[in-house]
This record gives structure tokens, C-alpha cells and sequence, in this order.
């Protein structure tokens, strides 16, 4: 698990998890989009705690290897102001076959977005701003 | 017997509060009994099964007990992704 204040590159995160072993690999973006609940977004801010978004993190990543066995995972996830478009957060994952990788990239993304203590706060074309309040993605993780 | 207390605040708490951080003496056992008083204090913190706690940088419950000197961050509803 990896917080950073700098453009994440997926393409240098993909080599990370190449495994001789692995005849795997998914991956997740989740990307700054420029509308949200009808409104027009500008640019989107994030605040995160960075000490214990990471060790959460890392538990996350440890429960889906413990899930299952041989799985290589990553997650990087980025902080501060970030432009319609750019990468907010990336997961990867290798393995042996296809299923484990959907399903552990799925979990971790899913537990990631309910668990770290990170917030995001919306910069609208209108001149307002606000934080999100993301209490489907707790509920969507816990129906998983 | 009242207990010295830090208390920080993130994003949306932090602006509720106007402080990012405050240091508070006050008569409470729990992280709940604590987030209770702070809600009379602000007024402004939402629901607690939304929030979540932290006690000297470890994930906690919010029946978890309170030490002299603890720190303790609270966290609004968190919005990764």
C-alpha cells in the first residue's frame, strides 16, 4: 500500500507483479470524472491520513492473500489536488488464474474505498465546494 | 476524575471544529462517551456508525476505554477512490 502526492503510473505498477508463476493480472483505475449527483466537477481534493490509511491498507492487501494463496497485490493511492481525468487510485493484482484475480481486485478496491481513512472533497463549476459523503460505498462493501 | 485528552479533527470534522486539533480536559470513559460531549460541544458531527475512531494511531472501537493522554483522531465517513 502506497500513498503519494505524484501522478501514479499504472504501466510502471503492472511491472511490479509480472510472476513467472502468475497467467494473471487485473487491475483497477479509478479516475477524477467531471461529474457527480448532477453536478459539474472542476477538481476534486483529497485529504488522507497517511499513517494509518497505509497499515489499513496493508491489511486489506494481506486478507485477500490470505484468501488466496500465491496472489501478488498493490495499491497506490493518491492525496491533495487532483485535475478531472487523473488516476486517484490504482489496484493490481497477478495470479495463478483469471478468477482469483477479479475477485481479489474487486475486494480490495471495495474495502479500500470503505475502510481508509481518506476524504475527498468536490470543487464544483458553480464556485461551491463539498466532501463526499460515502456511505453506499460502506454499504456496497459490506453486501459483498 | 477527568482525563487530558487530544483530540484531532480531519476534513469535515476539521471545518466543523475550526481547528485541526485541541487538547481537552474532560470527564469521559469511552471514545463514544467522548464523541458524545464533542457533539454538544460543535454540534456539528454526524451520526456515529459512520464515523470512525482512532486511539493513539491504532483503528479502535467506539466502546473503547480512554487513558490520560490519549490522542484521539476522529474520522468523519471516510470516501476513497
Amino acid at each position: 500500500m502506497q500513498m503519494t502526492d505524484k501522478p501514479i503510473r499504472p504501466d510502471e505498477l503492472r511491472d511490479l507483479l509480472m510472476d513467472k508463476t502468475a497467467g494473471a493480472y487485473c487491475s483497477f483505475e479509478g479516475w477524477i470524472r467531471n461529474r457527480n449527483d448532477g453536478h459539474a466537477v472542476e477538481r476534486l481534493e483529497y485529504e488522507a491520513y497517511c499513517p494509518l490509511a497505509i497499515i489499513e491498507g496493508e491489511k486489506v492487501i494481506a486478507e485477500a492473500k490470505k484468501r488466496f494463496p500465491g496472489l501478488q497485490a498493490h495499491c497506490v493511492h493518491r492525496y491533495g489536488m487532483l485535475e478531472i481525468g487523473e488516476c486517484a487510485v490504482w489496484v493490481g493484482v497477478s495470479s495463478e488464474h483469471r478468477d482469483e484475480a477479479f475477485v481479489a481486485c474487486r475486494y480490495i478496491i471495495d474495502e479500500v474505498k470503505s475502510r481508509l481513512p481518506i476524504w475527498k472533497k468536490e470543487y464544483y463549476a458553480d464556485g461551491n465546494s463539498g466532501w463526499v459523503n460515502c456511505e453506499r460505498c460502506a454499504a456496497h462493501a459490506a453486501h459483498d | 476524575m477527568s482525563k487530558s485528552i487530544t483530540v484531532r479533527y480531519f476534513a469535515l470534522f476539521r471545518e466543523n471544529a475550526g481547528t485541526s486539533e485541541e487538547k481537552l480536559s474532560l470527564d469521559v470513559a469511552t471514545a463514544a462517551d467522548l464523541y458524545e460531549q464533542l457533539q454538544h460541544r460543535h454540534g456539528s458531527l454526524d451520526a456515529r456508525a459512520h464515523c470512525k475512531v482512532a486511539i493513539n494511531d491504532e483503528m479502535s472501537a467506539w466502546d473503547a476505554p480512554l487513558a490520560d493522554g490519549d490522542v484521539v483522531l476522529l474520522f468523519p465517513p471516510v470516501a476513497g477512490g
